[in-house]
């Protein structure tokens, strides 16, 4: 079943690589795009969102703290740290969020296999 | 290519969206570097986010002397490719015996730390310019050749070659990041230097990558 997914990102650039990977990857979900934490909350505040792919170094708020803010209205959604940014502090303070994380340069077999794990969580949720 | 003293060239010269995919790229390559750094020193780093700018040589010499840290010590490395210029790992000279004392351990002397000093700034430069560069040039799928590191120490016109061969007055693409390594008190910049004749290329460079986004190999299907 498709999902709707939210690519936050202050690169637009970033935003279109991993729109194109969702083009090849899995055409029929939904995007919708956010370039900061605000707006990636008030996105999520809308009820849509199944699934939020985060990019870790933003003005202002960062990666890390949005998925913070979002496990305390969302404890389940899939969420991943998208980042080149692969220091243990950043990946375990994702894991600890229970978020995972998909490093940059961004392949789409790292894409896929979150996606795939995703899809089978939200399954579980609603079945 | 026209950097007469008038208005500069710098509205123009990128776009918004080749700014952007500048800052991205860069924002990766340090980002892994930056992973290095972590594995020598043994602490998160943290880093900013990128600002890429065209700028003259004075002007960026000015951006790295902050906090009236006027001595500065660099590593610096050229490269030569599709476009050429330096890559610079910039630390006020109070803080570059710290960063050697965090990659060497603190059980080491005073003396051995500045003994060390040297081979170890060129060293950790070396990784961390190399694999920062690295990095843009897979993601752009082109091939870089760098130097071997140099040292250099001064302030930020000397580090940037305001005075001599290039004229201060000459525009420079500039791209850095700031980094801190939590726990210590180490703090410097990552900078960028590309030569403005190399623009037109690095354009067509970012471009190339642009377009190139939705070609990629697909094979993954569902």
């Amino acid at each position: 079943m498709p999902y709707q997914v939210l690519i936050v990102d202050d690169s637009k650039l970033a935003r279109m690589v991993m729109a194109s990977a969702f083009r090849r990857i899995r055409p029929e979900w939904s995007l919708a795009e956010a370039a900061n934490a605000d707006d990636a909350l008030t996105a999520m505040a809308g009820g849509a969102v199944d699934i939020a792919l985060i990019d870790f170094n933003m003005p202002g708020t960062d990666g890390l703290e949005l998925v913070a803010r979002i496990r305390k209205t969302h404890p389940a959604m899939p969420v991943a740290i998208v980042s080149a940014n692969v220091q243990n502090e950043i990946i375990g303070r994702a894991r600890e969020l229970n978020a995972g994380f998909i490093p940059k340069p961004l392949t789409d077999e790292a894409l896929a296999a979150f996606l795939s794990g995703a899809a089978l969580r939200l399954r579980k949720v609603t079945p | 290519m026209t950097g007469n003293a008038g208005e500069p060239i710098e509205k123009d010269a990128l776009t918004e969206i080749e700014q952007d995919a500048l800052a991205e790229i860069a924002n990766m390559g340090v980002s892994r570097a930056a992973n290095s750094l972590r594995q020598m020193v043994g602490a998160q780093v943290l880093l900013s986010v990128p600002a890429v700018s065209i700028v003259t040589r004075g002007a960026a010499s000015k951006l790295v002397e902050r906090n009236d840290a006027k001595k500065l010590v660099a590593v610096q490395q050229s490269f030569e490719g599709p476009f050429d210029g330096r890559a610079l790992l910039i630390f006020p000279e109070a803080q570059s015996l710290e960063l050697v004392r965090s990659i060497v351990g603190d059980q080491h002397s005073l003396e051995d730390v500045i003994d060390l000093e040297h081979e170890a700034l060129a060293e950790t430069g070396n990784i961390i310019l190399n694999g920062c560069l690295a990095t843009i040039a897979n993601v752009l799928n082109r091939t870089m050749r760098m130097s071997l590191p140099s040292i250099i120490r001064g302030d930020g016109a000397s580090l940037f070659e305001v005075e001599g061969a290039a004229s201060g007055g000459q525009f420079v693409l500039f791209l850095y990041i700031d980094f801190n390594i939590k726990k210590r008190d180490v703090h410097g910049f990552i900078a960028l230097l590309m030569d403005l004749p190399s623009i037109a290329a690095l354009k067509e460079i970012v471009s190339d990558f642009i377009n190139a986004i939705d070609k990629q190999p697909s094979g993954h299907a569902g």
